[in-house]
């Protein structure tokens, strides 16, 4: 089985290479891109039968640090 | 005073670490993280700076999980002393034994080049060596040094005084301009400025010194 696991800073957390990726695109001429946030996508490869509970625990421990990320998981 | 300075793949302050604690008078070793203990009576775990596991996933949370880490949790939970510097203090916001995070500069760039600090507060063994209030000059060497607090664990921190030392130009977006914050019980300080590297005046500073005879004094008075 395969899960997707979507990490992106939270709301709050000001993310400067979003802002950085924005004002590149307003540069380039697409007007009203009011607003990027960057995150990071990790696909894992992982045993029939893993639960969702453990792979939320692989996210708590290390795939996200939840001080200032948030992350969702997808089961593909 | 016995000092372990931990070493993981991609330190590269592990050295000049080690050489500014025997400059004031620490005897040290140096432990690879794959280690599962660390030297019996160590009294002062260092984390160094550098890119440990190449900054892969985030900045130190891969070094945050090795076999050493574990051994450097116990002993902070014990009331062991930490100091953890550039990467080190990622580490150990990622270990959990500091609050907050680290994220890329607010300006995008790796910045290196020496910058002035105010020193918060002398309450501490590592700050004993100098004077709140006074300014000092420590070389910053980073790309994500822009330290993430919510407002009210700042508020947290301030009434604690557990600020240890601030930018007098803020030059990485950090919030509240902090530089260097202690824990709870004041024996693990994380920073992100390089007081090894201003601890010889061939290096072309001094004023890093202080923390390393300071807290070597202080050890030893305790």
């Amino acid at each position: 089985m395969k899960a997707r696991v979507h990490v992106m800073l939270k709301d709050g957390v000001l993310d400067p290479q979003g802002e950085a990726v924005r004002h590149a695109l307003g540069a380039l001429g697409f007007s009203g891109v009011e607003g990027v946030r960057q995150g990071k996508v990790i696909e894992l490869d992982l045993a029939d039968g893993t639960s969702e509970a453990e792979i939320g625990e692989m996210c708590e421990k290390l795939l996200a640090n939840t001080v200032i990320e948030s992350y969702r998981i997808e089961l593909l | 005073m016995k000092a372990a300075v931990l070493v993981f793949p991609g330190s590269n302050c592990d050295r000049d670490l080690a050489v500014a604690l025997r400059a004031a008078g620490a005897s040290v070793s140096m432990v690879w993280h794959k280690e599962t203990a660390l030297p019996e009576g160590t009294d002062l775990v260092a984390v160094p700076g550098g890119f440990s596991f190449g900054d892969y996933l985030r900045c130190g949370a891969i070094a945050a999980n090795s076999p050493v880490c574990a051994a450097l949790k116990t002993h902070a939970e014990r009331g062991g002393f930490v100091l953890g510097v550039c990467n080190g203090f990622q580490v150990l916001t990622e270990t959990g034994l500091l609050p907050g995070a680290l994220i890329r500069n607010s300006g995008l760039r790796y910045i290196c080049r020496t910058v002035p600090l105010q020193v918060e507060t002398a309450a501490s063994a590592f700050t004993s060596g100098y004077d709140a209030g006074v300014r000092i000059d420590v070389p910053i060497a980073h790309h994500d040094g822009n330290y993430v607090l919510d407002a009210d664990g700042v508020a947290r921190l301030r009434d604690a005084d557990r600020v240890a030392f601030t930018y007098v130009d803020n030059p990485n977006g950090s919030v509240a301009d902090i530089a260097g914050v202690l824990s709870g019980n004041r024996r693990v300080l994380g920073m992100m400025p390089h007081p090894e590297r201003a601890a010889d005046p061939a290096l072309g500073g001094m004023d890093g010194a202080p923390l390393f005879t300071g807290l070597i004094d202080a050890l030893a008075d305790a």
